[in-house]
């Protein structure tokens, strides 16, 4: 445990120097993370002003207080992985990961846990600035907050173990590109990034409670907003600790069969 | 006798490729059914390595020893045959197993591009669970040996390639691993590099006891290093012994070096002349033959001096190499 935890802070102060290399580029990805929440707020607050005000259960402001929320939970939970994985497999630097006597999933883990305590301090920046702009309505109730923490940090969870997995395809194929495209879109729609769910059908509604995006981004902004019941959250925190298991399974299962064709084919 | 840190026995490492045709039709069929193809990288090798020792293995491109390395350091299962390495089996890669060994690959990178090769060294430390004085001692005695000093604090990308290729070294021996697998890594590297990175593999070997498998295409690092090759083609073994026996066995030839006094002399009758300059010519001639030509030149010819040489060891490796079906 001790050991695990002096990679993690190893770990931090390799990520620190590496994205400090990068400015520009770090800057170039934050006015990209900020962008397309932006570009839904803004289409939606016009929508809402034109409908008289708001559109189904959404008033212009909550529309803000909603976007700008999921700016900053998108912001915690994304990951790469599914870009880098690929480039691995091909490059051969997976092959030094797995001379090393750790699981390479943890240098992910604290590469990723890393960057987010690095950039959390900007897009709460970004997310002060857009609230003087946008004026969002939201009352925080004790116990959403109370809430909004595990459920944020399953929704990382969850959507870490997933991405992770799904990233593993590159062991399989050498196109993971659309198998990436196919996964954001459903992401897009399923997840409440481009919409509120509520407004969406409610078949799709339906979809989106049995499918995990939903509860890797949508869930916990819902939460903070107050649009869920006690008993609702507690049933998504359920439905984020079930999906939380069957990451685990899969990534486990996935990981070994995978290991067996890389070491079949060649690295 | 003490049992063998590599222990490699009736090897064979088979990859099944799918060939593509050239043309759309035979493409398109390929969509339906690929035609498979069986590829016998490593076809029944076995060999023993005692602790301690230096090893040459040698083959042209695709001769099977990156295939080998690999399965030596368990990235790859074999398809039958037996390997152990410190009595562990490689593909299970188990984390004391992992703890003893290093491959490193001259072609291959695993420093953080970006950022300062000590962060790397420092990650290494930690993921080894190195304990800090072990790792402030080695990391001292690597930094004087491979002079890397200037080197550390330095963005790996603004390194040259020598540069980085001395960081890459001591990133994977930081843990003090007891088999070091070397895939070519003087690749690419000035003569001086190529001499420094030798005298540093020595010195490890020689301060730690560390047993090292070392493949190359440069003979001067074989000829350093290795007293014992092992070499394989096709991936078959061909030889496995003393550098000099390679030489005896492989060469059917041997040169001589003749000065005499005249230049203009024909020396064609006593063997096929490779070079002539200055009064010095070069002949090559059947070994068997080689003391009977040498008593005619001396009997026929006012001869100032004569030396009888084994041709030089690339020669006798690309020979080896030549060989298709030995």
């Amino acid at each position: 445990m001790k050991a695990l935890l002096d990679l993690y802070v190893q770990q931090f102060k390799t990520t620190l120097a590496a994205m400090f290399q990068y400015r520009a580029s770090l800057l170039i990805w934050m006015i990209g993370h900020v962008l397309e929440p932006l570009v839904y707020l803004v289409v939606w607050s016009v929508v809402s002003n034109s409908a008289g005000g708001s559109v189904g259960d959404y008033t212009t402001r909550e529309f803000a207080a909603y976007f700008i929320l999921l700016m900053l939970v998108s912001g915690v939970t994304y990951t790469w992985i599914m870009y880098e994985f690929e480039y691995r497999v091909r490059q051969g630097s997976l092959s030094f990961a797995l001379l090393k006597p750790v699981h390479p999933i943890h240098s992910d883990i604290a590469d990723n846990v890393s960057s987010k305590l690095i950039t959390l301090p900007f897009l709460l920046l970004i997310a002060a600035v857009l609230a003087l702009i946008f004026h969002p309505t939201l009352s925080l109730t004790p116990w959403a907050i109370a809430v909004f923490i595990p459920a944020l940090l399953l929704a990382f969870a969850v959507r870490f173990l997933l991405e992770w997995t799904l990233a593993l395809a590159a062991f399989w194929t050498t196109r993971v590109s659309a198998i990436n495209q196919t996964y954001f879109v459903l992401m897009l729609f399923l997840s409440g990034q481009i919409a509120p769910l509520t407004l969406l059908p409610r078949p799709i509604q339906v979809v989106a409670d049995i499918m995990p995006f939903r509860w890797m981004i949508g869930f916990p902004v819902e939460l903070l907003l107050g649009r869920l019941t006690p008993t609702e959250a507690l049933m998504g925190l359920g439905a984020q600790a079930a999906w939380l298991v069957v990451g685990l399974v899969l990534l486990r299962v996935v990981w070994r069969a995978g290991l067996r064709v890389y070491s079949a084919v060649g690295a | 006798m003490t049992s063998p840190a590599i222990h490699i026995q009736d090897l064979h490492k088979t990859y099944v490729v799918s060939e593509q045709e050239a043309s759309a039709t035979a493409a398109l069929k390929g969509l339906v059914h690929r035609r498979k193809q069986e590829v016998r990288a490593v076809d029944g090798i076995s060999f023993d390595l005692a602790p301690g020792e230096i090893v040459g293995f040698l083959g042209p491109n695709g001769a099977g020893k990156t295939t080998t390395l690999k399965m030596l350091s368990g990235l790859l299962h074999p398809t039958s045959g037996e390997v152990t390495v410190l009595g562990h089996i490689p593909w299970k890669r188990e984390k004391s197993f992992l703890r003893q060994i290093t491959l490193v690959m001259g072609q291959r990178n695993q420093l953080v591009w970006d950022i300062p090769a000590l962060h790397s060294f420092e990650l290494n430390r930690v993921i080894y669970r190195i304990p800090p004085e072990d790792y402030h001692r080695m990391l001292g005695e690597l930094t004087e040996l491979l002079e890397l000093g200037p080197l550390l604090h330095k963005p790996v990308r603004n390194l040259s390639l020598g540069e980085r290729m001395k960081c890459e070294i001591a990133a994977a021996l930081l843990h003090r691993p007891s088999v070091v697998f070397l895939d070519e890594p003087t690749i690419g590297l000035d003569v001086t590099m190529q001499r420094r990175i030798r005298a540093f593999i020595t010195e490890y070997n020689r301060r730690f006891g560390a047993t090292v498998l070392l493949t190359s295409h440069y003979m001067a690092d074989v000829e350093a290093l290795c007293r014992r090759v092992v070499v394989i083609h096709h991936g078959r073994l061909l030889f496995d012994g003393d550098l000099s026996l390679l030489v005896q066995k492989f060469t059917a030839h041997k040169t001589i070096v003749v000065q005499l006094e005249e230049c203009e002399a024909d020396l064609h009758s006593y063997g096929e002349v490779i070079s002539c300059a200055d009064g010095h010519f070069t002949i090559r001639v059947p070994k068997a033959e080689t003391a009977h030509v040498t008593e005619r030149l001396l009997a026929d010819l006012p001869v100032i001096d004569l030396l009888v040489e084994d041709p030089p060891i690339e020669e006798v490796i690309e020979r080896v190499f030549a060989q298709e079906n030995p």
